[in-house]
C-alpha cells in the first residue's frame, strides 16, 4: 500500500447558489481520506449531501472551498485522465446501443481498438455474469441486469476507483441482496477502491471497510465507523451478532441526527 | 439469474389467428376508403343529381328525394367518374390522364424532396445551434416562430422574384414549410438526455463533439423523425403551392391550376389530381416512416410504424 490516499478531501465546503436567496450549504468542512482497495460507504438521511460528495470526487461539480484530490492529483485531472468509473442510481444505458456496445462506450471515447474493445466488453460481461447478452438491447433486460451492465461499463477500462451513487436503490430487495454479494465479489477480483453511496445501513455494513455517516444542513461527517467483520463476507455475516451491533449502532446515530433535525 | 424479457415474446403470446401487422394496416386503409366511398355515394343517392342508366356502371335509374347543391355532379362527381377520368385523355388525342398525373407527381415529388432535404438540413442545423448556444435560441427563436405565421402565399412570389422561376425556387418555398418542425424537434431532442446520461459523458471527459454525436444526436432521433414525418407531407404542399406563382406547368400545382380552369367541363379531372396529390404525400410519409423503423430498430419493444 502506498502513502497516497486514493481520495483525499480537505476542508471541503459546497454551497449551491451562493449569495442568492436560495443559497444552500450542502457540505461543510469535510475532511476524509480513502485508501487504496478500501470500500467506503457514505450514508445519512436524505438531503445530507452524500451524493454531492460523490459528485465532488467525480469532478461533476466543484467545491466552493477546500480541495478534492484523487490519486494525488486534482479531481479535475483525475477525471480528464479517467481515474474513476461511475455508476448511477439509474443504469443510464444508451437504449440505441446493444449491451456490448454500452460497455464499449468509454473504450470508444478513449480510442481503444475495435478488437480490444470487444475483448474487454466480453470479459466485463463475464465478470457481471451476463455472457450471452452481448447483442441484447437494454429494454430486454431486467433492472438488476441493466445495473450489472452499467457496472461492467464502469469497470471496462480498469479504473482504480469506482464511484457508486445508490446503485441498487431502485432494485427490489432480493435482487439487491444478490447484487451485494456480486459487488463484493467484483471488488475482490478487481482490487478497485469503491466509494458507495446508499441509504441502506445494512447494505453499507455488509459491504464496507468503513461507513461514513453524514448529518444534514449543513452536511458534515457525524461519525466514521470501522467495520471489522472478516473478509470476504458470506451470506451468514448478516446473522452475525457483531453485524447486528454495528447496524444498530449506526441506526442509533441516524436517529440522533434525525432527532436533532426535528428540534 | 433473472430471466431476460426477450424481444418478441409478447407478440408471440398473442392469438396466432391474428393477421400480420402490415396486412392489418392495409386492410384498415382499404376499409376507410370503402367507408368514404359509401358516404360519398350515399349522399349523392339521397341528395344528388338524378342517376341515369348511362352515368353509373350499374345502369340504375333513380331520383334522389332531396337536392343539395354540394352533392351535385358538378360539385361532387361520382366515384366511378373520377376513376374513369384517370384512363381518359384530358385533351383530345392526348395521353390518358393517369400518365399526365404520374409525370406531374414525379415532378412535384422531386421538388418536394429537394425542399425536404434543404428544410431538413436547415432545421437540423438551426436546432443544433439553438441547443448549444443559449443566446442564439433566445435571440433567433422569435423570428423562426414569426416566419411560420407569414402565409406561404405571400412569401412564394418573392422567392420567385429573387431566385427566378424554376424548381430551385419551388424547393426553397417547400423548404420554408418544412424546416420549422425539424428545428423545434431537434432542439427538444438534443436537450432530451437525462442529467445522468450527460454526467456519464462528463465522467469520461468526453468532448462536446463526442457528447453531440454519441449521446445527444441518437437521443434526438425519435424526435427528429416525428418532425420529418410532418415535414414530408408539408413539403408536398409547399411544392404544389410554390408551382402556382412560378408558372411551372409540369407538376401537380400546374395540373390543379389547369383543371381548375376547366372545372365546369370536367370536375372529375380536378378530383383525380387531388387524389394524385394525396398519394404523393402518403408515399413520402410512408417512405420516412420506413426509414424511421430501420434507423430506430432495436431501441424499443416494438417500433410503431406511423
Amino acid at each position: 500500500m502506498t502513502n497516497t490516499p486514493t481520495v483525499s478531501l480537505k476542508n471541503v465546503t459546497k454551497i449551491f447558489n451562493p449569495g442568492q436567496p436560495n443559497e444552500v450549504t450542502a457540505l461543510k468542512n469535510i475532511n476524509l481520506d480513502i485508501w487504496p482497495h478500501e470500500f467506503v460507504s457514505l450514508v445519512g438521511p436524505s438531503g445530507c449531501g452524500k451524493s454531492t460528495l460523490l459528485r465532488l470526487i467525480a469532478d461533476l461539480t466543484q467545491p466552493t472551498e477546500g480541495t478534492v484530490q484523487v490519486n494525488g492529483k486534482s479531481a479535475y485531472r483525475a477525471r480528464i485522465e479517467q481515474d474513476y468509473g461511475i455508476v448511477f442510481q439509474s443504469p443510464t444505458l444508451y437504449e440505441w446501443r446493444t449491451v456490448a456496445k454500452n460497455v464499449e462506450l468509454p473504450l470508444e471515447l478513449m480510442k481503444y481498438g475495435r478488437a480490444e474493445r470487444r475483448e474487454r466488453a466480453r470479459k466485463m460481461l463475464q465478470l457481471v455474469e451476463l455472457e450471452g447478452f452481448e447483442n441484447h438491447h437494454p429494454w430486454q433486460l431486467s433492472g438488476g441486469m441493466q445495473q450489472r451492465v452499467s457496472i461492467a461499463r464502469a469497470l471496462a477500462f480498469d479504473p482504480a476507483l469506482l464511484l457508486m451513487d445508490e446503485p441498487f436503490g431502485a432494485l427490489d430487495e432480493m435482487t439487491r441482496e444478490r447484487m451485494n454479494l456480486e459487488l463484493q465479489n467484483i471488488w475482490d477480483r478487481t482490487g478497485a477502491t469503491i466509494v458507495f453511496v446508499t441509504h441502506s445501513i445494512p447494505e453499507a455494513v455488509f459491504l464496507s471497510n468503513r461507513v461514513v455517516m453524514l448529518s444534514p444542513r449543513p452536511g458534515c461527517i457525524a461519525e466514521i465507523v470501522d467495520i471489522d467483520l472478516p473478509m470476504p463476507r458470506a451470506w451468514e455475516v448478516r446473522e452475525d451478532p457483531h453485524y447486528f451491533e454495528l447496524v444498530n449502532h449506526l441506526r442509533d446515530t441516524l436517529r440522533e441526527i434525525e432527532g436533532g433535525m426535528r428540534e | 439469474m433473472t430471466t431476460a424479457r426477450r424481444a418478441g415474446t409478447s407478440s408471440s403470446e398473442r392469438p396466432s389467428s391474428r393477421l400480420p401487422k402490415p396486412v392489418r394496416q392495409a386492410l384498415a386503409f382499404i376499409l376507410i376508403i370503402v367507408i368514404i366511398v359509401i358516404l360519398w355515394e350515399g349522399l349523392k343517392w339521397f341528395a344528388g343529381d338524378p342517376w341515369r342508366p348511362d352515368n353509373n356502371p350499374f345502369g340504375i335509374s333513380h331520383k334522389p328525394m332531396w337536392k343539395l347543391k354540394i352533392a351535385s355532379d358538378l360539385n361532387l362527381p361520382h366515384v366511378w367518374t373520377i376513376i374513369e377520368a384517370f384512363g381518359k385523355p384530358s385533351r383530345r388525342n392526348g395521353p390518358p390522364l393517369f400518365e399526365i398525373l404520374l409525370a406531374a407527381s414525379f415532378f412535384t415529388f422531386r421538388e418536394a424532396f429537394m425542399g425536404f432535404l434543404i428544410g431538413g438540413v436547415l432545421g437540423f442545423v438551426l436546432g443544433t445551434i439553438f441547443a448549444h448556444i443559449r443566446f442564439a435560441e433566445r435571440g433567433c427563436m422569435p423570428y423562426v416562430v414569426a416566419s411560420q405565421t407569414v402565409p406561404i402565399l405571400a412569401i412564394a412570389p418573392m422567392v420567385i422574384i429573387w431566385l427566378k422561376a424554376g424548381w430551385v425556387s419551388v424547393a426553397v418555398i417547400s423548404a420554408y414549410l418544412t424546416f420549422f418542425p425539424v428545428t423545434i424537434n431537434t432542439l427538444r431532442g438534443l436537450k432530451s438526455p437525462p442529467r445522468s446520461a450527460v454526467d456519464l459523458m462528463h465522467s469520461y471527459a468526453a468532448s462536446k463533439w463526442a457528447i453531440m454525436w454519441k449521446l445527444r444526436f441518437p437521443s434526438a432521433l425519435p424526435y427528429i423523425f416525428v418532425a420529418l414525418k410532418i415535414s414530408a407531407t408539408a413539403s408536398v404542399v409547399g411544392a404544389i403551392i410554390g408551382e402556382l406563382p412560378s408558372g411551372i406547368r409540369d407538376g401537380l400545382g400546374g395540373a390543379i391550376l389547369n383543371f381548375n380552369q376547366y372545372y365546369i367541363s370536367g370536375p372529375q379531372r380536378l378530383w383525380a389530381t387531388i387524389i394524385a396529390s394525396a398519394f404523393v404525400g402518403i408515399f413520402f410519409f410512408v417512405l420516412i416512416a420506413l426509414l424511421e423503423k430501420i434507423v430506430l430498430s432495436g431501441r424499443y419493444p416494438e417500433t410503431e410504424l406511423m
